[in-house]
């Protein structure tokens, strides 16, 4: 086959692959999502004005101030434990989501969505494995995280309030964890959650009307499983969530983390 | 008119007299030690560069220095056209507060830390279900009570304790005067300091706490048996599930 005179160059997969980048990096639609400085935009070269701009473009990354104490840094020193209750939180969500749609709060379907989740959907048994393991380790981690802030005396001045919140966070966590213990509505699950029901019903003055509140009665029941479910999934979550963002923004009006000793 | 009180017109009268006692004692001076208030090296580097001395000429007005023929008008005896008013010393009208601290770059220093630790997270909680698989025992049942109930592991030390005290005190008393002292404490601490060897005593009484839960919950989980009566692990088996 004769070639034309004026024929292009053929292009090399590495070129063909150049223009595409930059045609891309160029558009209107590239451009509108990423901000300027973006390192997205321009590259990545570590220079102190590139660091910042990592922080400061990304919205989940600004929870960050752009630069944190030398010493705040040093694993030694928070074994990440804060850190690490927040990714748990994120990791339940996740899984809590995906269970979402397997499961009905039902006195008669529960137990059997849990048992077909496990049996018949595709990770369907990793998941509420990981749900559930995440959830003990949530509060194992919110309570060492509490064990370490006492420890290094972070509590103190001007720390105190947010202290405050750190436990009405520890005892969210104690609940979220709580309400998640029924749904699953196994002898477990039901004996469980009648023991320490029971104990609420004791509080004076106030105590059987909450109880009969939570229960959705005197006795745990189908509404009992309705109502905590919406509190698990919907009502505790978004408290936490609040109490989470006051919680954040205060280790960083309160001047960063404590220290060093 | 408002009158002036007698007091304060004697105390105006010492004050004018000991002023003018204290300038006639000024005058009797050297110019360059009159005014304490400038640095010696200032007014010495003032003479040296030829002006006059400042003290002198503020004691004399600028008036009275008569300019030199072509400098334009306004200027100093050595064709000056600044001169030394006063020296503020650092510290005396501003205090500097903020003291510079050791900062690094949150990316990569704390990103980095963090997104490892994540990751391990994931991977840890990962692994662990692959081998172990969440308990989903026998669908509920109301008229089939296991023997023994047990509370979730973090309310078996409660549980425990219902075995001590009364519901009322073991369920609501002692949590809810836990929880409540754990909020005030940092307003019941008054000890400032957070080293770790002026809190002797709180950190002895926080994990003598720390350790009564946990002793509490351990022997909730595993030493408790049918009737939640005492048992012992490695004879009678586990009676817990997570």
């Amino acid at each position: 086959m004769a070639l034309t005179i004026d024929e292009q160059p053929k292009l090399t997969p590495k070129e063909r692959a150049t223009k595409l980048n930059q045609s891309l990096k160029g558009s209107q639609a590239w451009n509108s999502i990423f901000r300027p400085g973006s390192i997205f935009r321009k590259g990545y070269t570590d220079s102190p004005r590139n660091r910042s701009y990592v922080i400061m473009n990304s919205v989940l990354y600004h929870l960050h101030p752009v630069k944190v104490k030398r010493h705040a840094v040093k694993v030694s020193y928070t074994l990440c434990l804060g850190g690490l209750s927040f990714f748990l939180f994120i990791l339940l969500t996740v899984t809590g989501i995906f269970l979402m749609f397997f499961y009905r709060p039902t006195a008669t379907n529960a137990w059997q969505d849990i048992q077909s989740l496990q049996t018949s959907v595709t990770f369907g048994l990793m998941v509420r494995n990981m749900h559930r393991w995440g959830a003990h380790l949530m509060v194992l981690s919110v309570f060492l995280h509490m064990a370490r802030v006492f420890y290094h005396g972070a509590y103190k001045a001007p720390r105190e309030f947010n202290w405050v919140i750190g436990v009405i966070l520890l005892t969210l966590t104690l609940l979220l964890s709580f309400t998640g213990y029924l749904l699953p509505w196994d002898q477990l699950a039901l004996w469980a959650v009648t023991v320490g029901t029971n104990m609420m019903g004791y509080s004076p003055v106030i105590g059987s009307q909450v109880r009969f509140v939570l229960l959705g009665g005197v006795e745990i029941g189908a509404e009992t499983l309705l109502r905590w479910y919406v509190l698990h999934v919907l009502l505790f979550p978004f408290i936490t969530v609040i109490f989470l963002a006051v919680h954040f923004w205060r280790v960083r009006k309160d001047g960063g983390i404590s220290g060093p000793l | 008119m408002t009158e002036i009180p007698a007091h304060l017109l004697k105390r105006a009268q010492e004050a004018r007299d000991k002023a003018a006692t204290d300038s006639g004692a000024g005058t009797a001076t050297s110019g360059a030690t009159s005014d304490s208030r400038i640095p010696e090296e200032l007014l010495n580097r003032s003479k040296a560069a030829g002006g006059v001395v400042v003290a002198e000429r503020v004691a004399t007005g600028v008036a009275t220095t008569a300019p030199n023929g072509n400098s334009p008008l306004g200027t100093g005896p050595g064709g000056h056209t600044q001169r030394l008013l006063t020296v503020v010393k650092s510290g005396s009208i501003q205090d500097v507060k903020a003291v510079p601290v050791d900062k690094v770059h949150t990316w990569p220093h704390l990103l980095g830390p963090e997104f490892v630790a994540a990751l391990a997270c994931t991977a840890f909680t990962f692994l662990f279900s692959w081998f172990v698989n969440a308990p989903l025992l026998q669908a509920a049942n109301f008229n089939q009570t296991p023997n023994p109930s047990k509370a979730p592991w973090y309310f078996l030390g409660l549980q425990e304790l219902l075995t001590m005290f009364h519901p009322m005190i073991a369920g609501v008393t002692i949590p809810g005067v836990a929880l409540i002292a754990l909020m005030l404490a940092p307003y019941m601490d008054r000890n400032p300091s957070n080293k770790p060897e002026d809190r002797k005593f709180l950190t002895s009484i926080f994990t003598v706490h720390l350790m009564f839960w946990a002793v509490l919950v351990i022997i909730g989980s595993f030493f408790r048996g049918p009737g939640f009566n005492f048992t012992f692990p490695w004879r009678d088996g586990i009676f817990f599930d997570l």
